[in-house]
């Protein structure tokens, strides 16, 4: 009987953890399965234990150029991205201008529409544009798709801002350069960061729209499509497992920061 | 994302009926808004009306394309593909209702019993992001393999024959089934219901719970005339979130499926870069986007929140 009651009370808490479970169990598939010997070309059923492919995550031919082609791409899609999306953020919630409508309809529809379609879009203006895809063209359309998603992180950032702080600074004879440099950008700093690595996270993690536009180019995303059909190779899993370790420590520590600052100046 | 994990103190909201400063320049918001909108309207806009043109064009890749106003490929486009569009429809509609299902508790928990456990679970719900949803997504064939634990157990529970029944599964396996799809599909969207049903369950005064409370209202009588109304919010832009990307989705039909669940976005995505039958995927695509737009402004309306941006 007790049981049922404390069922009855907890069964919000349940059904989350068992939730939190289903998110989670595939990375745990992940990093176990970064420790097997497979016997064929996949790496689906469990075999034998070894760490070969952690000695050796560069092992296989064309994955760490992947890798690194997909995090210099993540890195320039950001900066364009973010600055241009920082741009439009301060236009909208500080300025009157025409046909904001319009402009807001751009920027929303990007994130309203399949993926797919704007990729099959993208691609119809490259052919008959005569472009040669490549890192170029992925380039343009991860800074298109991520730039939207800045707006709107930077934008509601700005929206909570109190503009008597740059009133203050403006009082106290500061420039409008000053104001915005001393005042307004540190404020702006975490909705932008927030854009930012947003806008990195969906850049290299992108496959529907560089699939489209990459051509023969191969990004880390592809290389892990081309290998679901070719064979997995076990460093696939390494690369997952090791991103998702320092991205969580990444994670605490500037959390662990965060508190201890906020303790000092209290 | 970051915004949700750590987010900093709000600052004093602007006093009542304060203006923004006033800038020098007419000119200067249109310069600020100039480079990212032209952006968006070269490699956003213009090529939606690039690929409305190819739709209704005619010829071949030897020969060259030419705009005859062939309104018959969408005609062609849809008989052919009908049970592709009905399929995204209903894989998409599906995992969006499981995710809700799914997601709801789970936000539920981290706004309001998870205590200090609260930016812990954030993080967990956030940290599958790092690593490559592909991977993650092959890690399901791994967990629904044949003869895996997961299936076994579904096996000996009877479930198989019941999803079988119902056509969600065949021959006693659970990969290249719908099912599987669709549970690719709630996973790999999940977190983008989590997310904004948070942020709307958040903002509820617990000191609504405890008025509905002394007003003698069952715990389930406060969910539904309390809480889930406020949360609504977060419950549309969730829906909306799932929907629009799983309609499109083809890479969990793909990777989990077999060519019995392939969704319009498997066909426009072999007819534009294998077969090369360009107004044909253009024509599928147009329809989709059509039909997502339809929804999500018909949804808008009928659930009265405007403000997603």
């Amino acid at each position: 009987m007790a049981f049922v009651t404390w069922f009855k009370r907890n069964v919000v808490v349940v059904a989350g953890l068992l939730t939190l479970a289903y998110l989670l169990l595939p990375n745990v598939v992940v990093t176990v399965f970064s420790f097997n010997r497979p016997k064929g070309r996949f790496n689906y059923e469990w075999q034998q234990f070894s760490t070969d492919a952690w000695r050796d995550p560069c092992g296989v031919s064309g994955l760490c150029e992947s890798l690194g082609l997909s995090l210099q791409l993540a890195f320039w899609a950001t900066l364009g991205a973010t600055l241009l999306g920082t741009m439009i953020a301060f236009a909208l919630v500080r300025y009157r201008f025409r046909a904001r409508g319009a402009v807001n309809s751009l920027i929303f529809l990007p994130m309203a529409m399949p993926e797919v379609v704007m990729a099959a879009s993208l691609l119809t203006l490259f052919l008959n544009m005569g472009a040669e895809l490549g890192f170029w063209t992925i380039l343009i359309a991860h800074i298109m798709f991520c730039l939207s998603f800045v707006v709107v992180a930077v934008k509601a950032r700005v929206m909570s801002m109190d503009p008597r702080l740059e009133q203050a600074a403006q009082d106290l004879y500061a420039g409008p350069a000053q104001t915005f440099l001393r005042v307004t950008l540190p404020i702006a700093a975490p909705g932008i960061a927030a854009g930012a690595l947003l806008a990195f996270a969906l850049s290299f993690d992108d496959f529907i729209i560089t699939n489209f536009t990459a051509g023969s180019t191969v990004t880390f995303p592809m290389f892990v499509w081309g290998s679901a059909q070719r064979g997995t190779p076990v460093q696939i899993n390494v690369i997952g497992t090791a991103m998702f370790v320092v991205a969580v420590l990444l994670v605490l520590v500037s959390m662990a920061v965060g508190n201890r600052r906020r303790r000092q100046k209290a | 994302m970051a915004t949700l994990t750590e987010a900093p103190p709000p600052l004093a909201p602007p006093a009542p009926g304060a203006k923004p400063p006033r800038r020098r320049g007419r000119w200067t918001p249109y310069l600020l808004l100039l480079p990212g909108l032209l952006w968006l309207v070269v490699f956003f806009a213009l090529p939606v009306i690039y690929q409305a043109s190819t739709s209704v064009q005619t010829g071949s890749l030897e020969e060259g394309y030419k705009v005859t106003w062939h309104f018959a490929t969408y005609w062609d486009a849809l008989s052919e593909y009908w049970p592709q569009f009905v399929r995204s429809v209903v894989y998409a509609a599906s995992a969006t209702v499981l995710c809700l299902l799914l997601g709801y508790p789970l936000a539920y928990l981290i706004a309001f019993r998870a205590g200090r456990w609260r930016n812990l679970i954030m993080i967990l719900v956030i940290a599958p992001f790092f690593t490559s949803f592909l991977i993650r997504t092959l890690a399901w064939k791994t967990i629904l393999a044949d003869g895996g634990p997961v299936v076994g157990a579904l096996d000996a529970l009877h479930v198989l024959d019941v999803t079988a029944f119902l056509g969600w599964t065949a021959d006693d396996r659970v990969l290249a089934t719908p099912l599987a799809v669709v549970c690719g599909l709630t996973y790999n969207f999940l977190p983008f219901m989590i997310l904004p049903l948070y942020t709307s369950l958040e903002r509820i005064d617990p000191r609504l719970h405890e008025a509905a409370n002394d007003l003698y209202a069952k715990p389930s009588t406060t969910f539904r005339r309390v809480t889930f109304p406020l949360s609504m919010p977060g419950v549309v832009s969730g829906t909306l979130l799932t929907f629009i990307p799983a309609s499109g989705d083809y890479i969990n039909a793909d990777l989990l499926g077999s060519t019995d669940t392939r969704m319009v976005g498997n066909v426009i995505q072999s007819q534009f870069l294998r077969i090369l039958d360009y107004p044909t995927a253009a024509a599928l695509s147009f329809i989709l986007m059509a039909a997502i737009l339809a929804v999500v402004t018909v949804y808008i309306r009928k659930s009265g929140t405007e403000d997603l941006v």
